[in-house]
């Protein structure tokens, strides 16, 4: 077991690696210092400034080789830099990454954990209702409902809840948000409204497919046959058998808590990591951009080895070897 | 040779490719009775899929005219290529303004329109009639879709037939080079990619298809992994048949319900995504999600001007819910595993 | 029989198909007397599964019930309410199927699973319950009861995980065993102390047994009367002896020709020549015309009479009631 997590651990260590080196092809050798300083001066930028620019980033350095200082090129920085999470500053405004990830951080999650506890509680509901009537007119309405759910933007889900919800009902806010905990609510509970609609789609659709295919197994007709219930039959058999697949969505949804929704938050005007991304693509701000894919994607391959460990604790016929 | 040339050789072939792809489908009993369910199923969605294909098509080829003899105001477009839709509409904006539905003068300008019988579903800011947007960003959608399919399923093709078929180094170089793709957040990675590469239909469409091979080729190494192990293919083996043949032979056609499944899920996908992007600025010209954000601030104005959100929702709603129920059955009908999920 | 515990009338039991729904389950009928064992025996795919799940209304969809009548006791299990159904299922009447390997629930305990099915019938604490789970586990033969209550289904051998199926079937000492094919997925002497087992249990407690099986050995075993079932039909009814010793279907009688020395465990039914014929071929007639050795003019157009072909031995075909006419 302890053998398998170190095994897990060294090859998503491995891939980190590996992400960066993708990063730093596509923003190193793509996309040159250069192309990056012209992007943030604009193209009449003069050559001094140009210059100046990279300078001032750190970018003037060696790609691969400095004969002179064999520490110094872009490469080793590169990865020095994202391993020991020293995200230096921003292309844009010269401010800390690392000082607008930790402000940044707040707001997301005051966002995207109740957005994410209310789909998963409402979209597993649903779909262990949908799934205990399967192959009845209520099932066939919920998937097509779902279905129905699934084929809008959620551009048009933001739009849709502004308009009528703020614009027309005025029940709440269009946008705006407030770090002072009795104000907050009034200004998360419509983007987490759409949110939920934006999402409830596909998600019960994905949970009545896992119960579905769970109703069908052999071990079911043999609750039923000892006299369980439907609900019990859904609640104590199926729901547990489905953890797996259940787990695998849920544990690695939660890295992504942290970065935060990009559409909900710029629309809403939440200052969080997902308005920090927007603004950053708007100023061509590529070293926050660069950072925020390298998190990402290392939230991503921790939630997967815990994924796995999970698996132990939900299948007694899982071993992990 | 001319831009608009080279479109219209592209749809001919993309038709004829189309066509053949569908002859030899035919052929096949297998995929003959899965068209025909699939017909039998979702007739609606399959008309509507096909209005969409045909609009776009009509779209894509364009010509000039050799001589022009048009009005004054048309001048702007003399010499230029103009497709079948657009000749449907007369091209008469000139610093015009919004117009409603069916509405014989303008909102703000007062002056009155010349469209005989005014616009079916207005005009935007700069009287563009929306009708004629609305329809040409069909073209723009099946773009999106079709070219990144084009490139997508190729290469998740190969590269998880070869990782699946060969094994060993090779499938671990691509089971590394897979697993680090799919840890990047697509959004987060669709959006680098085009901020390096540039905004561009080509740009877009290739972020799109790096994004999004990955999975389709990590099903593809999976049940190629399934199939290598079968019988019959040992026995091809044994016989002497040379492995690229028993590639061509057994493994591809049998991963084609795969490659059809995916291509239908995909589709949707990718056209939403190319909103989110329009709505970041990077998405591409002429597509119902540029119309939705520009506008995405019209909402605000007084008298609200909907028709235009309004017209590029519906028209993007109305295909994606096609191209997903289609891509529902077509799972339902292709997938043993669904079996019994419907009766 | 004056004390029925089971008596199915006319059972129709349909599927939809590309014709259309057809009754894979054709108007069968039969009893089942307190601490009788009959066995339903037929080729796979005749409709013995679907009869017995019918009894339980567990018949999967899109399948359903179309008609009949099911009386457990006194009671019609068509008409009753859901509520009282479910203390049916597992209460009068309970069902161990074929596949012990997937019919329990993997993520749970053995135990856990036995005590569900006790305290569901009876309000019992849960010290009680596992009290009793433990009885039940040494009166189906499971050594070292106490750890094995503890054992996920995995970690349990196939034999060891049918006995576990049927400590939880007598969980609440039912008044009728529907066994669909207990001991088909085991090997051989599994096989043999799984029925040995069957066998005790029902004469200890005076337990109605309905057995399916496609085995003959096993009937000639632990049966007390036979039903045989072809084509979704009952075609044969009557006394192990009876049948087995003078059947009067030529489908049992090429079934008991088929195999070596007479009756044997093990023998499997799938040896006459030709093949059953699919729902969509079902004619008006006797559905087994096109592999009987005996068919004539009557046989494809018109429906098979009942024939008492002895004392409370009965057959549904057109030659035997010739033969039987002939002879009174
Ligand atoms: N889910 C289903 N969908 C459609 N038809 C079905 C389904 N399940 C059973 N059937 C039909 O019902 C018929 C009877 O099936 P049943 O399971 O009762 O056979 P059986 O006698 O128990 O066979 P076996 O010995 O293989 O268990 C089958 O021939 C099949 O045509
Ligand atoms: S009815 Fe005719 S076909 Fe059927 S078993 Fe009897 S003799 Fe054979
Ligand atoms: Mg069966």
């Amino acid at each position: 077991m302890i053998a398998y997590v170190l095994r897990r651990l060294a090859y998503g260590f491995a891939t980190v690696l590996g992400v960066l080196a993708f990063l730093f092809g596509l923003f190193f050798l793509y996309a040159t210092p250069e192309d990056m300083a012209r992007r943030a001066l604009g193209d009449k930028a003069p050559p001094q400034a140009i210059e100046q620019w990279i300078v001032n980033h750190e970018y003037h350095h060696p790609l691969f080789w400095n004969p002179e200082n064999p520490g110094k090129t872009l490469i080793v920085d590169h990865y020095r830099r994202m391993l020991t999470f020293d995200f230096g500053r921003s292309d844009a405004d010269d401010v800390r990454v690392t000082t607008r990830l930790r402000e940044g951080v707040g707001p997301s999650l005051s966002l995207t954990v109740p957005l994410f506890f209310g789909g998963l509680v409402l979209s597993i509901s649903l779909a262990l209702f949908v799934a205990t009537f399967r192959e009845t007119y209520i099932d066939r309405a919920g998937v097509a409902l779902c279905v129905l759910a699934m084929s809008v933007s959620i551009l048009l889900y933001i739009i849709g809840g502004q308009f009528l919800i703020a614009r027309i009902l005025k029940w709440f806010p269009i946008s705006g948000y407030d770090a002072d905990p009795a104000v907050i609510a009034r200004f998360l509970v419509l983007p987490v409204l759409v949110g939920l609609a934006a999402s409830f789609g596909e998600q019960v659709r994905f949970y009545r497919t896992v119960f579905v295919e769970e109703t069908n197994r052999d071990y079911v007709r043999t609750a039923r046959a000892k006299g369980c219930g439907d609900g019990r039959v859904m609640w104590h058999h199926v729901l547990r058998n489905a953890m797996i697949p259940i787990i695998t969505r849920v544990v690695l949804a939660i890295p992504f808590l942290f970065t935060g929704s990009i559409l909900l938050e710029s629309f809403f005007a939440i200052p969080g990591l997902g308005s920090m991304t927007v603004d950053a693509i708007h100023a061509n701000d590529f070293a926050t951009l660069r950072v925020m894919v390298f998190l990402g994607s290392v939230f991503f391959i921790a939630g997967q080895i815990v994924t796995d460990v999970c698996y132990t604790l939900a299948d007694p016929r899982v071993r992990l070897e | 040779m001319e831009s608009y040339v080279l479109s219209n050789l592209i749809t001919s072939a993309l038709v004829a490719g189309l066509a053949l792809a569908l002859w030899g489908a035919r052929r096949s009993p297998l995929w003959r009775n899965a068209g025909r369910e699939l017909a039998r199923r979702r007739p609606v969605a399959l008309a509507v899929v096909a209005a969409y294909a045909l609009v776009a098509g009509l779209d894509s080829v364009a010509w000039t005219d050799p001589h022009h003899e048009v009005a004054e105001s048309e001048a702007v477009l003399l010499g230029e290529p103009r497709s079948a839709i657009d000749r449907l509409f007369p091209a008469d904006f000139q610093e015009a303004s919004y117009s409603a539905p069916f509405a014989d003068h303008e909102l703000y300008g007062g002056e009155a329109l010349r469209h005989p019988g005014g616009h079916w579903l207005g005009t935007d800011i700069i009287g563009r009639d929306v009708l004629h947007r609305t329809l040409k960003g069909a073209r723009v959608a099946l773009i999106i879709g079709g070219l990144t399919s084009l490139i997508v399923l190729p290469l998740a093709l190969l590269v998880g037939v070869s990782a699946g078929y060969v094994g060993g180094r090779v499938d671990d170089v691509v089971f590394f080079l897979m697993s680090t793709l799919a840890s990047m957040p697509s959004l987060l990675l669709l959006i680098a990619l085009i901020m390096v590469l540039g905004v561009g239909t080509v740009q877009v469409c290739v972020a799109l298809g790096v994004t999004g091979w990955v999975g389709l080729a990590r099903l593809v190494r999976a049940e190629t992994f399934k199939i290598r192990e079968l019988e019959y293919v040992d026995a091809a083996r044994v016989l002497g048949t040379s492995e690229l043949r028993i590639v061509g032979r057994h493994v591809l056609p049998n991963l084609m319900h795969l490659v059809v499944i995916t291509f239908a899920l995909l589709f949707s996908s990718l056209v939403l995504s190319e909103v989110v992007l329009s709505w970041l600025g990077i998405g591409i010209e002429g597509s119902w999600g540029r119309m939705i954000d520009q506008a995405r601030t019209e909402l605000s104005r007084e008298p609200v001007i909907w028709w235009g959100i309004t017209s590029a929702s519906v028209a993007l709603f109305s295909l994606i819910l096609a191209v997903n129920q289609l891509a529902d059955a077509v799972r339902d009908i292709l997938d043993p595993r669904t079996v019994g999920e419907e009766s | 029989m004056s004390d029925t515990v089971l008596d199915v009338g006319d059972l129709r039991t349909s599927f939809p198909s590309a014709e259309g729904r057809v009754d894979v389950v054709d108007r069968v009928s039969f009893d089942v007397g307190a601490g009788e064992t009959v066995a339903l025996v037929g080729e796979s795919g005749c409709g013995k599964s679907m009869t017995a799940l019918s009894i339980m209304r567990l018949v999967p969809k899109p399948g359903r019930v179309e008609g009949g009548s099911i009386r457990v006791g006194a009671r019609d299990v068509r008409t009753l309410p859901v509520a009282e159904m479910r203390r049916v299922r597992g209460g009068d009447v309970s069902m161990i199927f074929q596949e012990p390997m997937t019919s329990l629930n993997p993520v749970q305990r053995c135990g856990r699973q036995i005590v569900e099915a006790i305290r569901l019938h009876h309000p019992e604490s849960s010290e009680e319950a596992r009290r009793r789970a433990r009885d039940l586990f040494g009166e189906v033969g499971i050594p070292d009861a106490e750890a094995r209550l503890d054992a996920y289904p995995h970690q349990l051998s196939g034999g060891m995980r049918q006995r576990v199926m049927i400590a939880m079937a007598l969980a609440s000492r039912p008044k009728l065993l529907i066994a669909d094919e207990p001991t088909t997925a085991l090997d051989v002497t599994i096989q043999a102390q799984i029925l040995e087992l069957l066998r005790t249990l029902q004469r200890e407690h005076r337990m109605a047994v309905l057995l399916i099986t496609h085995d003959l050995g096993i009937v000639n075993e632990i049966a007390d009367r036979v039903l045989v079932m072809y084509a979704g039909r009952i075609i044969e009814e009557g006394g192990r002896r009876d049948v087995l010793a003078r059947p009067g279907h030529p489908y049992t009688r090429g079934l008991l020709r088929s195999l070596p020395g007479v009756v044997e465990r093990g023998a499997r039914l799938e040896e006459i020549a030709g093949v059953v014929p699919r729902p969509s071929e079902w004619g008006a007639g006797c559905r087994f015309t096109n592999r009987c050795p005996l068919a004539f003019d009557p046989c494809a157009g018109t429906e098979a009479p009942r024939v008492e072909v002895g004392a409370r031995h009965v057959a549904w075909c057109h030659a035997a009631a010739r033969d039987e006419g002939g002879r009174s």
